[in-house]
């Protein structure tokens, strides 16, 4: 087996390896498959390893490209966050309740990647349900930070942030309600990014909050987030907020010429509770954009800090009526020893939910609730509209905003799980993007006391070719980018 | 939304009947602790003037598509109850309904 320096290797150098038959995508699956065997056990990014499906998908991908057929991802060794469907995969969404759960069907992404011949690794561990900062609320792994294993990957995206860290997959698709693929990107020092709401079909997708998850890529490189998004955006009827445009060719609109970009540094983002080291990274960054020959200016966004508040009404709102399906009886945990059928969904619930679940289910089901409706949840979305709208203002004057992705560097697992306010607060700088429906992407910009820092950009609606630009000149101008956690 | 929240555990309970989540008087008393903290800090959203101001139920404009009235493939029999935890034949079993 022709072995692979893999700590490197992006989907582009992948791709001119496979097409130029270097190494086939056997060999390189293979070198995957041990390595994850080498670092799991100090890791835990996965879920499942599909090592079967993964040896069958690379022959067909070597079978293809020896027929001139390939495509960007095919033979591209990859992961999937566990709550986007795999048919005849576990699908766990690291919960309990869904444990034995084996989808029929494969979310449209899931067809994608299957047309291109890409080679799925195994499925990404994640905070139950999608709901935490930390991945400390998964129900059946602790996933650790390369960078440091006695700190938290961040969340919920932490397996797939970990695992393109650890070099165990080139690439992985995560899943961002409210930073669940930013956060964890900054904290282990990848690249995430979230598309504008409806670019990417959620068909398949395990619903958390419907009006605000989207599905995105964690890579090495920006050049291989334009390349994933490419794949996987574009309209699908299965999703009914789906967006019918055209998707404009992100890989060729790279430049790492800003002169005349504008960029605004929106000064509410700098606050109170911010770390100094990275806050002084995301200034020292600011420098480095103006001497790309941005236009760099300072923009107020005052609503930034209802953000917070308008989430953790909204979000788990909508998880409370989506959640109301697992009552263990079409599928999922199901509570046998109860006397009644009320009582075997009581207990189904009770036994198949994790503490942070049931918190939001129930926070979700008050703010919805006679008399309380229009205190919280209309409130709510009216304050919504006022982010969006401060937004769609600033983008009449500046491409992208450049701002940290999280106001700490990765924390120490336990510090913050049994507080959940401390908790929450890891994604008040990320959290806007998805009340406004906006793109977003971390990119690393640092390192503090060896521990990485995410540089996050935001562009408006449907604007990814800016977020793309901004994003890729930063990265070929800096360094931060090639640094390997010390594992 | 009072400046201080303070949820009564017969408030708690009554929503874990609600949401169908069986929970202990132990569990229902740490809820009523951690919902009344997070609703104080949403409180915030009160120094927000919104007269006037229309809600945003998602960040996109939806509208409702319809497709054309044509037979379409979808799961099989099987393949739709392969996950039920009590399956019986084409049938899913659960607990009397009515006692």
């Amino acid at each position: 087996m022709k072995s692979v320096n893999l700590e490197t290797i992006t989907i582009a150098e992948a791709r001119r390896l496979l097409d130029n038959k270097e190494v086939s995508a056997l060999e390189l699956t293979k070198n995957y498959l041990e390595r994850i065997k080498t670092f799991e056990k100090d890791i835990d990014a996965y879920v499942t390893v599909t090592e079967d499906r993964a040896l069958e998908d690379a022959n067909l991908a070597d079978k293809r490209i020896g027929e001139g057929t390939q495509t960007n991802l095919t033979g591209i060794p990859m992961q999937l966050k566990d709550n986007i469907c795999y048919s005849g995969i576990p699908t766990t969404c690291s919960s309990k309740m869904l444990e034995n759960f084996v989808p029929p069907y494969d979310a449209s992404i899931s067809t994608y990647l299957k047309n291109e011949n890409s080679v799925l690794l195994g499925k990404g561990n994640l905070d139950e349900f999608a709901m935490g900062s930390s991945t400390e609320n998964s129900a059946l792994k602790l996933t650790k930070n390369p960078w440091d294993t006695s700190r938290v990957p961040g969340g919920s995206s932490g397996g797939p942030a970990a695992a393109v860290a650890a070099s165990e997959c080139v690439f992985s698709l995560g899943s961002d309600t409210g930073g669940s693929i930013r956060q964890p990107a900054s904290l282990c020092g990848v690249v995430g990014m979230k598309p504008t709401y409806g670019l990417v079909s959620r068909f398949g997708l395990v619903a958390f909050a419907s009006s605000l998850d989207q599905i995105g890529p964690l890579t090495k490189s920006v050049e291989d987030s334009a390349l994933v998004l490419q794949s996987i955006a574009g309209y699908d009827s299965r999703d009914s907020t789906s967006l019918d445009v055209k998707i404009p060719d992100y890989v060729s609109n790279l430049t790492t010429d800003l002169k005349g970009f504008r960029i605004g540094i929106p000064k509410e983002y700098f606050i109170e509770g911010i770390s100094p080291g990275v806050e002084k990274s995301i200034l020292d960054a600011v420098e480095v954009l103006k001497g790309l020959g941005a236009d760099v200016k300072e923009v107020s966004l005052p609503h930034t800090k209802y953000a917070l508040a308008v989430y953790y009404i909204i979000a788990p709102s909508e998880a409370s009526a989506n959640l109301a399906r697992y009552d263990g009886v079409k599928y999922g945990f199901s509570e046998k020893n109860a006397e009644t059928m009320w009582a075997g969904f009581e207990n189904t619930r009770s036994n198949g939910f994790g503490p942070e679940v049931k918190r939001r289910i129930m926070l979700g089901a008050y703010a919805l609730s006679a008399g309380y409706y229009d205190a919280y949840y209309l409130k709510a979305q009216k304050v919504r509209t006022l982010i969006r709208q401060e937004f769609e203002d600033v983008f009449k004057n500046v491409d992208v905003l450049a701002m940290p992705t999280s106001p700490t560097t990765a924390f120490k697992i336990g510090d913050k799980i049994d507080d959940p306010l401390q908790m929450y607060l890891n994604d008040i700088f990320t959290i806007p993007a998805n009340i406004a429906g906006i793109p977003g992407i971390s990119i690393p910009a640092g390192l503090v006391d060896g521990l990485p820092v995410g540089l996050q950009f935001m562009a408006g609606t449907l604007q990814e070719t800016n977020l793309f630009k901004a994003a890729y000149a930063y990265e070929q101008a800096t360094d931060w980018h090639n640094q390997a956690p010390p594992i | 939304m009072s400046e201080l929240t303070d949820l009564s555990i017969e408030e708690i309970r009554q929503i874990s009947v609600l949401t169908r989540i069986a929970m202990t008087e132990d569990e229902l008393d740490v809820m009523r602790t951690q919902m009344s903290n997070i609703l104080d800090s949403v409180a915030i959203l009160n120094e927000v003037d919104t007269e006037g101001v229309e809600p945003t139920g998602h960040s996109v404009n939806i509208k409702s598509v319809m497709r054309e009235d044509k037979r379409q493939d979808s799961l099989t029999q099987d393949e739709t109850l392969m996950n039920a935890p009590q399956r019986d034949g084409s049938f899913i079993r659960i607990k009397a309904v009515l006692e």
